[in-house]
Parts: structure tokens; C-alpha cells; sequence
């Protein structure tokens, strides 16, 4: 044993010794990329059409959900910032990715229809129409000005990462700066879920109020392809997403960059007078957490094929927190784990796959019953598997000393 | 010797208790320091003033060459700046191992960007080892640092000092909980870290203080009450009253 561990005393990790230091990696890389193949070949789109296009969508949905997870893990498994707020950045996401298809849809369809006359349209013309088909539902035909750019495609994609990137630069400046840390911190997130939410909800605001933007399964120019080749294409950009966001976080939590984020999460007073900037590595992780979950939510709605503010509501951003507690805090694939079986049995149980028992006195109605059995599920694992699912796996795993 | 450290007219109150009141004491640069007193006079509160985690008040704290208002300075620029701190009861990250321990205190950059590609380079894992050796963990390295003794746990919390390799020490009870044999190993320790930068210690132990063959500073009620070598203020009546009682 003296050998052993003076052999890892005097030769520390050569370089380049990323993924063998961390094999967990390359397993989750294999199973993600096994999955990806086996729905392929089972797709309507390009396999056998052992599976409906609506299922490949759920399951495409639910990578985007894993990729949430897994931020949600880093700002809180890892960083110790139980952000209840992380919704807010995955809806503007999709609003952002929302707003180029509805526009650009809407306008190829303005510029079909004024193109049979026998003028051609005049692009006032066009825009106008385009105004009046999108914003006629709540009783407008003026363009806002955030739809300016909403015909570019390169803009609306940079604002998914632009616009959820700097509302967490900015609150979480705020918030960081003031030290709110804690419980204090979490409502803190929780009212600016809230309060984005409420806003959307407004007819003003300039996304359609609590209609949202919907129709964002068809994509424009692309109307002639059917939807079981669609929903692959966004299968797999949602599974190449999640693939290179658990390597990125792998990486950024596995070297000292890690170590001084979980130091933070334990006693950040210490890892001051350590001279570390405390709220510059809580902000790094806020924000990039952020982002990450604006582009796993540029995925997800063009999947679900509509978008409104309820989707941000406070509820969901807890959900999430529910779903790593249960994967598993502070291990990535225990996030992973956690989205992808609460989120698809939630899918199935209130979905009407599931089939009601009858207890004789009583019929267990799944679709009622399925949030208490969350609630007790969450309550069971705080109370007995501190360490989650995810922590099953130290036991089929020996770990070295 | 130059001066390091200087605090002057310092007073904090908390609730109308004035637990430091109008405190100076000067540190230079290398000295070995020792700071007694009874409970409540201040000492602990001292180093919270140096290390920026309490704001006094009134009075100034100024740093090195350039004097340096080290009131202005955030806790971490503060520790940047050269000023590291161990605290009364260890406080080691103990999820983590020794090693990590140690390479999150060496000097190296502090910044979000830097540290995310930070590589470990030779003379960073050689001083590793080298500080390993001197705390007495090298066959410990790769254990949690949760897993060791109080004592071992101690010396890390001393040794991830030495790595942020400051300019001042201040050290609050580093004996408490150690055996005999470890006593004598740490007074080792801070007289040999003494000969290069500013030492303080606080501490109880009476025989410890004498091992250290230092300059004494005795506070009492958040003032200087006596200062000189060990054997002279423990001559002085007013220390004799304040340790005995009246």
C-alpha cells in the first residue's frame, strides 16, 4: 500500500490524462453515442419505424433536459449556488430560436401568398403582412423593435447565447456582489423567474403574451421534408449538444479550476483569504451555466414545436433542482441520469401510458397521483440516498483510497 | 528589519462591546511575533482586521514599502497582496486531497481564466512535495484531507500557507489539540518560516510561547498592555493582575 500511494506521491498525473483520470467520460460518450445509433435504426425517418416521430421528439426533448441538468449541476452540485432560476435562460433560448422561425416561416408564406397577384410585393408590403399574421392574435399589426432582426437567422442564433449570458452577467453581479449567498440567494432566482414570466405574459412585451410563439417544428425553407426526418435532424443536434456540454463540463471541473469551485461550495470564506475572487468564479460559473442552458433550450422547443411564458414559470427551474438531487449532486452523469428518468416517466405516468390500479376503494389515477409520488420519491432520496442515483455507482465502482 | 505591518488607533466595537480599542502594534519583516492574552482581549478580532474580514471603525492598517490602506482591499486582494492567515480551528477543504489542498494555495495566478488551464508545471508539483515533507504528509498526499488527524490537519492548514508563500503569517492557536511531539515540530516549523518573512502567533500555551524564544505582545481588552520579551512582561504586575486576577 506504502508503494502505491508514494508512486502517485512522486509522479502526479502526466499531462494530456484527462480522460483517463476521468473514464467516466468515455463511458457516457459510448452510451450517449449507442443511444443516438439505436434510435437512428429504429427512426421512421431512417430506420425500420420501430419508433414514432412523436417518441423521437420526447427523447430528443429529454437530451436537451440532461443538458440543462448538467449545468444546473455545475452551478450546484459543484459551485454550491442552488440557482432556482435556470429555466429562465433555457425559455430565452427558445424564444430566441422561436423568433427566427416563426418570422421567417411566416414571411415565406406573406411573400407566397401576395406573390400571386400580379404586382410583386413591395417589401413594406411584406413586413407588414408578416406583422399583422403574427401579432393579429393579440390585436396588433406593428413589428416591435425586438423583432427587428428577427428575418436573420445568424442574429437570433446569436441571441440565444447573447441574451440568456448577459441576464446572468448582470443579475448575477449583482446578486454575487452583494454576497447574497444561501437560501437568500435561491429566492432571489426564484423572483427573477417569476418576474421574466409575468413580463412575457404581458401582450406588450412583444412575444405574443401567453399565446407564445408556436408552429416552431416546421422549419422555414424546409417545408417539403416531413417531420420523422426533422425530428432526427434535431435528435441528433441534441445529442452532439449534450455530448460536447458533458465535455466541456468535465473539463471545467476536473482540473483546479474544480477544485477551487467545490472549495467555494464548502467554505468560500476560506478560499477568500485563499486571495481567490470568490464572486468572479461564482459569476464564470453563473453565466456560463447560463448559456449552456440557453442553447440546450434553442433545441428543445423546435422539438416541442411551441413556446409561452408558462414554461418559465418558477415551477419548472425547481423541477430541475429535483431532478439533480435525485441523479445525484456534484457527478455529472448523475444529472444525467436524473432528468432523463424523471423527465420520461413523468412523459409516460401523465401521458395516459401508464395504467390506472384499482385498489378497490380506491383507483389510483395516474396523472393526479404522479406529483405525490414525485414528492415523496424526492423526499425518500434526500432523506436515505444523500448521494442519488449517481451514487449507486460507487458501489460497482471501488474506489482507491 | 523593516516595518511590515502597521496597525494603528484601530477600534472596533460590536453591539457597544469595544472589542479592540485603539489597538497599534508593528510587525517587521522577518520577525516572530507572539500575541497572548486573556479571552475577549481582542486577538482573534486583530487578525480579522488584518485579514479584511472585520471592518474597525477607526484607525489605519498599512502594508509594506508603499504603505498600502489595506482597509480599502477586499479579503482576497488582501491575501494577493501577501498577508495568509490559519484559522483557530483547521479549516482544510476536507472533500479534497491533500495534494489538491495544497495546489489551490500555491502562488500562482488567481483568475477564473487562468486557473481553468492551469497545468501543474514541474516546479509546481516539486514544491508540492518539497511542502509535503515539511508538514510531515508526504505519504498522505493522495488521501482526503477529511481522513487525517486533527493534528495532521493542523500542519496542511499550516503548510497551504507556506505554499500561498505570504509575506505575513498569522497563525491563531496552531498547537491546540497536538501532542507534545507535534508541538515541538511546529514550533520548529514557524521559527524556520520566521527567518524569511513576519511571523504572529497566537496562542495560551505558556511553554509553547517560550519555545518560540520571541518578542511578546500581551493585549488586554482590545489594547496593548505590556510588550517586550517573554520573561520581561511576564515580570510586569499589570500582566501578573490581568493572567491571576485581582
Amino acid at each position: 500500500m506504502s508503494i502505491e500511494i508514494s508512486r502517485v506521491t512522486t509522479a502526479p498525473a502526466p499531462r494530456g490524462s484527462f480522460l483517463r483520470a476521468n473514464p467516466s467520460v468515455l463511458w457516457f460518450m459510448g452510451l450517449l453515442g449507442l443511444f443516438t445509433l439505436g434510435v437512428t435504426i429504429l427512426s421512421e425517418g431512417f430506420g425500420i419505424g420501430a419508433i414514432s416521430t412523436n417518441l423521437v421528439k420526447i427523447l430528443g426533448m429529454t437530451l436537451c433536459l440532461c443538458l440543462i441538468a448538467i449545468a444546473m449541476d455545475v452551478v450546484w452540485g459543484y459551485c454550491g449556488i442552488l440557482s432556482l432560476g435556470h429555466f429562465a435562460f433555457f425559455g430565452l433560448g427558445g424564444y430566441a430560436i422561436g423568433m427566427w422561425l416563426m418570422y421567417a416561416r411566416t414571411e415565406i408564406v406573406i411573400r407566397d401568398s401576395l406573390g400571386r397577384g400580379t404586382i410583386p410585393p413591395t417589401e413594406l408590403e411584406v413586413a407588414e403582412g408578416v406583422a399583422a399574421q403574427i401579432f393579429g392574435v393579440v390585436g396588433s399589426s406593428e413589428l416591435p423593435l425586438i423583432w427587428s432582426f428577427a428575418g436573420s437567422l445568424p442574429f437570433q442564433l446569436a441571441m440565444v447565447v447573447l441574451v440568456p449570458g448577459l441576464l446572468a452577467l448582470v443579475f448575477g453581479w449583482l446578486a454575487f456582489r452583494s454576497r447574497v449567498t444561501g437560501v437568500y440567494l435561491s429566492i432571489l432566482t426564484q423572483a427573477m423567474t417569476l418576474a421574466l414570466a409575468l413580463y412575457l405574459f404581458q401582450n406588450d412585451t412583444g412575444l405574443r403574451g401567453n399565446n407564445g410563439l408556436s408552429g416552431l417544428q416546421n422549419i422555414p425553407g424546409y417545408q417539403h421534408v416531413p417531420q420523422s426526418v426533422i425530428s432526427m435532424w434535431f435528435f441528433w443536434a441534441s445529442a452532439v449538444a449534450l455530448g460536447a456540454g458533458y465535455l466541456l463540463f468535465a473539463w471545467v471541473v476536473s482540473g483546479k479550476f474544480g477544485s477551487v469551485i467545490r472549495a467555494i461550495r464548502d467554505n468560500e470564506a476560506r478560499v477568500r483569504f485563499l486571495g481567490y475572487n470568490v464572486e468572479g468564479y461564482k459569476l464564470f460559473v453563473f453565466t456560463i451555466t447560463a448559456v449552456i442552458s440557453g442553447i440546450a433550450g434553442a433545441l428543445y422547443y423546435p422539438q416541442a414545436g411551441i413556446i409561452n411564458p408558462a414554461e418559465i414559470a418558477p415551477i419548472a427551474s425547481i423541477y430541475l433542482a429535483v431532478w439533480v438531487a435525485i441523479g445525484g449532486r456534484g457527478r455529472l452523469y448523475g444529472a444525467v441520469i436524473g432528468a432523463a428518468s424523471v423527465s420520461l416517466l413523468s412523459s409516460w405516468l401523465t401521458g395516459g401510458g401508464a395504467p390506472n390500479i384499482d385498489l378497490g376503494l380506491f383507483r389510483i389515477v395516474w396523472t393526479d397521483w404522479w406529483l405525490v409520488f414525485l414528492g415523496l420519491g424526492f423526499v425518500a432520496v434526500t432523506l436515505f440516498f444523500p448521494k442519488g442515483m449517481g451514487g449507486l455507482f460507487d458501489y460497482l465502482v471501488r474506489k482507491k483510497p | 528589519m523593516s516595518t511590515l505591518l502597521e496597525v494603528s488607533g484601530v477600534s472596533v466595537t460590536f453591539d457597544g462591546f469595544r472589542a479592540i480599542n485603539n489597538l497599534s502594534i508593528a510587525i517587521g519583516e522577518p520577525e516572530l511575533r507572539a500575541v497572548i492574552g486573556p479571552n475577549g482581549a481582542g486577538k482573534t478580532t486583530f487578525m480579522d482586521i488584518v485579514t479584511g474580514k472585520t471592518r474597525p471603525d477607526t484607525g489605519k492598517v498599512l502594508w509594506g514599502e508603499r504603505s498600502i490602506d489595506l482597509l480599502k482591499l477586499s479579503e482576497s486582494q488582501i491575501a494577493k497582496a501577501g498577508v495568509g492567515r490559519k484559522f483557530q480551528k483547521p479549516t482544510v477543504f476536507e472533500d479534497q486531497s491533500v495534494h489538491d489542498n495544497l495546489a489551490m494555495a500555491l502562488k500562482n495566478k488567481r483568475g477564473p481564466f487562468s486557473v481553468l488551464i492551469w497545468k501543474a508545471a514541474e516546479s509546481d508539483r516539486a514544491r508540492i512535495v518539497e511542502l509535503a515533507e515539511e508538514i510531515g504528509l508526504s505519504d498522505r498526499l493522495a488521501h482526503r484531507a477529511g481522513d487525517l488527524s486533527h493534528g495532521q490537519k493542523q500542519w496542511l492548514e499550516i503548510g497551504m500557507l507556506l505554499a500561498q508563500d505570504p509575506r505575513l503569517l498569522l497563525v491563531d492557536e496552531p498547537a491546540a489539540g497536538m501532542t507534545p511531539a507535534e508541538r515541538e515540530h511546529t514550533t520548529d516549523l514557524l521559527k524556520r518560516a520566521a527567518k524569511t518573512r513576519a511571523v504572529v502567533v497566537i496562542e495560551h500555551d505558556m511553554e509553547f510561547i517560550r519555545r518560540l524564544e520571541c518578542r511578546v505582545t500581551v493585549l488586554h481588552e482590545g489594547a496593548v498592555l505590556a510588550e517586550g520579551s517573554l520573561d520581561h512582561v511576564t515580570k510586569n504586575q499589570q500582566v501578573i493582575d490581568v493572567y491571576l486576577g485581582r
